[in-house]
């Protein structure tokens, strides 16, 4: 009879974070942030077909890192979520928060009984329908939920990105600025995004009742060349920004299938 | 509730109506869903074949007409209940989404449930899908959940909505009409279903042409309702003492846009007025 191996549940736990996290460093990174009017996200996109922002609801918007079928897969999951709770009940009982526990305890639930734990990282972004208490919720492979309400960054190299990013960020900054720095942040000191390479998008308040706006690329490239020479003028006077654990060559090309 | 997955092979796609089902089969704990209900099993035992059940309000009169570069929807704002007026102020002029309007005649309760699920099922479809469906497809999507009512309408509780829209392709307006099996026919000027119906569409019929102003349209429309509440008592007509004036609504490149209270009254006033001048002379009809 043979006996099976005793594997420590620490190692266990340890080597599936490892795992997800390596799937998840492989794809590009993405930074939510609030501004004076709402919620923007940007991301390092290539692709202007497969998004990683997307709409979920009214005032909810959902981003994911990682592999793409399986934050896909989250993505319609969480707007049958959000459509059956809107219909059943009302439209504004639809929220966020709820949202991100539900995603949670599904990641929480992979990462300890399956196999192989999801490789992807999750943003629920809500709009506050009155005030500026807009919410960021990150939810980690793990089901891990963190929420913030200045920025967030998901992603590989998530922590040099969040150190240039906490270095640029201001309270009830604008539009332009707020997509400047978070271009900025994404990109580290050694290289340039153009409008091309990103995926942007809003949510806020405007004439319609959906509050989820993409951000295309002309109008990106319009709002990048407006607060450029101001994001200049902030890099100079804050001086040295590139933070420790940044000597980290960005790759070119993400992997297949992770995004 | 938790997060609603599938496996590959009893994935609902993007049909919310299909989600509802499959969730409610899998035992979820999904509330009540309205008219899916109604869609997903058989209705009450027969024998209420009443056309008119008692405590069931009953919407009345709607009117769309095309011009040059959209499509005019309109409804007046009563309910009636046998010959009692049920409400003054229901709305029966709704958008679909950013393109498209649906109105309802019929049984109230069951229309507009049916307008809520047909709203749901069009967002749903853009946000899974990443796309919206064409005009043609969304007319249909709806007179599929007409046909699903069939049974209800059996026992009396008709709902027959009127779906118009501006179709981005061919860049003009374009209206559908439906009969109580889920029919789709589409017309090609205009149309007017309810009780007043007839009326409504006699008035439009006289007066239409081809190349109609938006302004000019409206104006036909409110006409054509203001018309339908001096023939039928279950139309209600533009009342300045609460301030209630019909819904109407335009879909154009634009999107759907629904006109200003004060704006449908000063419609209505020049209509009264052109209606005294004529008068003025000889004996009122």
């Amino acid at each position: 009879m043979t006996m099976p191996y005793y594997v420590a549940p620490e190692q266990v736990m340890k080597d599936r974070a490892e795992y997800a996290q390596k799937g998840i460093a492989r794809g590009r990174a993405l930074v939510g942030t609030t501004y004076d009017k709402g919620v923007v996200i940007v991301a390092e996109n290539p692709s202007s077909t497969l998004h990683k922002i997307s709409e979920i609801y009214d005032r909810v918007a959902f981003a994911g890192v990682g592999r793409y079928n399986e934050f896909d897969q989250l993505r319609v999951a969480g707007v049958r979520h959000a459509d059956t709770k809107g219909y059943a009940y009302s439209r504004e009982d639809v929220d966020a928060r709820s949202l991100a526990n539900v995603y949670a305890q599904y990641l929480g639930q992979v990462f300890t009984h399956e196999m192989k734990p999801l490789e992807v990282e999750i943003l629920v972004a809500e709009l506050d329908p009155v005030g500026t208490a807009h919410q960021l919720f990150h939810i980690a492979y793990d089901g891990t939920v963190a929420d913030e309400q200045r920025f967030t960054v998901l992603g590989g190299e998530a922590d040099a990105i969040a150190h240039r990013m906490a270095a640029r960020f201001r309270q009830g900054w604008t539009l332009d600025e707020a997509v400047v720095a978070s271009v900025s942040s994404l990109s580290g000191p050694t290289r340039r995004l153009r409008p091309a390479d990103l995926e942007v998008a809003v949510l806020e308040h405007g004439p319609w009742r959906r509050c989820f706006r993409r951000v295309e690329d002309d109008e990106l490239a319009e709002l990048l060349a407006r607060g450029e020479p101001a994001e200049m003028a902030a890099e100079s006077s804050a001086g040295e920004d590139a933070g420790p654990g940044l000597a980290t060559e960005e790759t070119g090309e993400g992997a297949p299938g992770h995004a | 509730m938790s997060l609603p997955l599938f496996p590959s092979g009893s994935d609902p796609g993007p049909s919310f109506v299909e989600l509802l089902r499959r969730t409610r089969n899998a035992g979820a704990q999904v509330p009540a869903g309205g008219l899916a209900d109604i869609v997903s099993t058989a209705g009450p035992p027969g024998g209420l074949a009443t056309t008119s059940l008692p405590g069931v309000a009953h919407g009345t009169t709607i009117v769309a007409l095309r011009y040059d570069n959209g499509v005019v929807v309109a409804g007046d704002r009563r309910a009636t209940e046998g010959n009692m007026i049920a409400h003054r102020s229901i709305e029966k002029v709704f958008p679909a989404d950013r393109y498209s309007a649906v109105a309802i005649s019929g049984a109230a309760g069951a229309a507009v449930e049916m307008v809520r699920l047909f709203q749901t099922q069009l967002e749903h479809y853009e946000k899974v899908e990443g796309t919206t469906l064409s005009l043609e497809g969304k007319a249909n999507q709806l007179g599929q959940m007409v046909g699903a009512n069939l049974q209800m309408a059996m026992q009396g509780l008709v709902v027959i909505p009127l779906f118009a829209g501006y179709d981005l392709r061919l860049q003009k307006g374009r209206i559908f009409t439906y009969d109580v099996t889920g029919g789709r026919f589409e017309e090609t000027d205009f149309h007017a279903t309810g009780s007043g119906g007839r009326d409504a569409k006699n008035t439009v019929k006289l007066s239409f042409r081809e190349r109609l102003g938006r302004d000019e349209a409206v104006d036909l429309a409110v006409t054509a309702l203001y018309e339908a509440a001096d023939e039928d008592t279950a139309t209600g007509g533009p009342d300045p003492l609460r301030g209630i004036y019909p819904v109407v609504a335009t879909v154009d490149a634009e999107g759907y846009r629904r006109l200003e209270d004060p704006e449908v009254a000063e419609h209505f006033r020049h209509i009264l007025q052109r209606r005294s001048e004529r008068d003025e002379g000889g004996a009122s009809s």
